[in-house]
């Protein structure tokens, strides 16, 4: 009866051969396809370079000035116009403006990506509920699987720094703008969208003239979410090499220095609130024509 | 441009999977009932011929669930028929490709919906241009044709509003400014005016009216209303659970009831509105002694009745449209249709 309290395992040397065979099947393909695989990254690569430099070799009181400019354009609202200013300000202040640049351009890098890739699946998954059930469980596995274990094989195949950061903070950032896209175009109204059936429309016309006009609010609630998620692996991306606020914070850590882990900290809870009161603003001022209802 | 008419032959409709399978049995008798509970399916269309006349407002009434907004959808096809076919000016809209099923959506039909079917993003105008657009009609043109249509609908200055900042009525307005810009031969109300209070309801069916007497569409109306069927209806078809029970003019079925169930329903209908005095004329026995006073075949049996009570005469002579005597009617036999007398 011993096995009912002790799980019945696997053969030790079973176990073992398994992972060795694993681990060394992926050892191969790395030293074989790893430099390729790389090149297919430097275009990646050099978009990242690219915002880096614009961002941080750009003098401070214009890169305010087109925050500034960017959070009105969205939000109409001189008290988010007042707000951002003042938190970029302070965080210059405390001297953390080369980092806050290097990880907003990270971010920035990181939620194109996430929109070029999430929207088209997202597009897709509404449209075919096969696509559908194949892809919710992965976008399940994306979202739990601690970010760690996935670092490893990433890392084995392109190395340390900025690349395999980006693509890190994507995995983990890209299931909202996936699930969001395909629950916005599924929530369009029936009736809305037989009147464009009806008037001839291709199905073509009806995604531009109905569809994602109409999902729009919530799609971008789902950008929102990924630039929250992607702020949130600033820190477990610096791990890798990623540069920006994450590192001040690892160090932090490492030697126990509270008053630099929290002003760093902070610094980003900073952007974040920047990075979400203008999509917020912005998404809510795409509803306009919803609010005003006829009295 | 002479519309075409829109002949419906056959026309089976089957919700299910093996919806096809069934049509056999539903034609030898099996019930509603019966094909829904043993065998997991709903009967939505029976055996529908019905003839749409081209140039002409045609009702099709029923209760919910009858199958009504299910038969206007074949028409453009935004439901596909079990068996069946839809002609019109002789091709089967059942069997079109997709492509031409699109052109003909496009440029042959229009549709006026019960929940209006607006784009709540687009503006009155970018509403009414949309079948326009998707047709790939310049902006101006498109704007310039649309303008037109609004302001005969009365939404004149409202252009730019957004259809939450309009009321119920207001919105249905675009909606069939929408249709009507598209100038299609076909023009199909689904319940288009159902969801509006029964005064803007009343002058809602003024506006088509008015319209129709110039454009001459092929009107196809749908609604569970008997008055509203009775006032626009040139022709009116009569559907229960999925089956024409009757079809007919207007003063067909209120003078002859196919059977109890319309009997009930038009029971309570004003005759005196509703039937034209020239259902109820008699051959001129005499063309020489044909009554002086003359009543046009269109009038009502009550406006009948008032032009005969001015000129205190008890016999008139109808006229057709043209003006020529038609035949005679008198005002006992007014009466007795008003009254209804158990013959």
């Amino acid at each position: 009866m011993d096995w009912l309290w002790k799980f019945p395992t696997m053969d030790d040397d079973m176990l073992r051969d398994l992972k060795r065979a694993v681990d060394e099947g992926f050892r191969t393909f790395t030293r074989a396809y790893g430099d390729s695989i790389e090149g297919l990254f430097s275009p990646l690569q050099s978009f990242l370079i690219w915002a880096e430099r614009l961002l941080t070799g750009a003098p401070w009181p214009i890169v305010i000035l087109a925050v500034a400019a960017i959070a009105w354009l969205a939000s109409r609202s001189w008290k988010i116009v007042i707000g951002c200013v003042v938190t970029l300000l302070l965080i210059g202040w405390f001297d953390m403006w080369q980092d806050t640049m290097k990880t907003v351009s990270m971010i920035f890098v990181c939620t194109v990506l996430s929109i070029v890739i999430g929207l088209p699946i997202g597009i897709g998954m509404s449209r075919s509920n096969r696509l559908q059930n194949i892809v919710n469980p992965v976008l399940d596995v994306m979202q739990t699987m601690p970010s760690f274990v996935y670092l490893i094989p990433v890392v084995m195949l392109l190395g340390i720094g900025r690349v395999p950061g980006v693509i890190a903070v994507v995995i983990y950032a890209l299931p909202p703008m996936i699930r969001l896209t395909n629950l916005g175009i599924r929530m369009v109204d029936k009736d809305v969208l037989e009147a464009a059936d009806a008037f001839g429309s291709s199905s073509w016309q009806k995604l531009r003239n109905v569809q994602l006009p109409l999902a729009l609010p919530t799609i971008m609630a789902g950008i929102n979410q990924t630039i929250m998620m992607a702020l949130a692996m600033v820190v477990i991306a610096s791990m890798i090499g990623v540069q920006g606020l994450g590192q001040p914070v690892l160090k932090a850590i490492a030697n126990q220095y509270f008053t630099l882990g929290v002003f760093n900290g902070l610094a980003i809870v900073g952007i974040a609130i920047i990075f979400d009161r203008i999509s917020q603003a912005y998404g809510l001022r795409l509803q306009k024509h919803r609010e005003i209802v006829h009295g | 441009m002479a519309s075409q008419s829109i002949e419906i032959r056959s026309l089976y409709k089957i919700f299910g999977p093996r919806g096809r399978d069934f049509v056999d049995a539903v034609t030898k008798g099996m019930s509603k009932t019966e094909l829904n509970k043993e065998h997991g399916h709903v009967l939505g269309l029976k055996d529908i011929n019905i003839s749409i006349p081209g140039g002409s407002i045609t009702v099709i009434m029923g209760l919910s669930g009858s199958g009504k907004s299910t038969l206007i959808r074949h028409i453009n096809r935004l439901i596909d028929p079990t068996s069946g076919e839809v002609l019109y000016g002789g091709t089967d809209v059942c069997k079109m490709n997709e492509e031409e099923l699109r052109e003909f959506r496009r440029h042959k039909t229009a549709m006026v919906f019960q929940k209006f079917g607006l784009l709540p993003h687009r503006t009155v105008l970018q509403n009414t241009v949309y079948g326009l657009e998707i047709q790939g009609v310049p902006k101006s043109e498109r704007e310039a044709r649309a303008d037109i249509w609004i302001k005969r609908v009365g939404l004149e200055g409202f252009s730019n509003h957004y259809p939450n900042q309009l009321s119920g009525g207001m919105q249905q307005r675009v909606g069939l400014a929408r249709a009507l810009t598209n100038d299609a031969d076909i023009l199909l109300m689904d319940e288009a005016y159902s969801a509006l209070d029964p005064l803007i309801r009343v002058d809602m069916q003024t506006v088509l009216l008015d319209l129709q007497k110039e454009l001459k569409k092929t009107v196809v109306f749908i609604t569970h209303d008997l008055d509203e069927a009775l006032r626009l209806g040139d022709k009116i078809a009569i559907l229960r659970d999925g089956e024409v029970i009757q079809q007919g003019t207007a003063a067909d079925i209120v003078l002859n009831p196919a059977n109890d169930y319309i009997e009930a329903f038009v029971k309570e209908v004003n005759r005196g509105r509703v039937i034209r005095i020239d259902a109820l004329m008699e051959p001129l026995s005499n063309p020489a002694g044909e009554p002086s006073v003359r009543i046009p075949g269109s009038h009502n049996v009550e406006e009948g009745m008032r032009v005969m009570t001015e000129n205190n005469v008890t016999q008139a002579t109808v006229t057709s449209e043209n003006g020529m005597p038609a035949g005679r009617v008198s005002l006992e036999g007014l009466v007795r249709c008003l009254v209804r007398t158990n013959d």
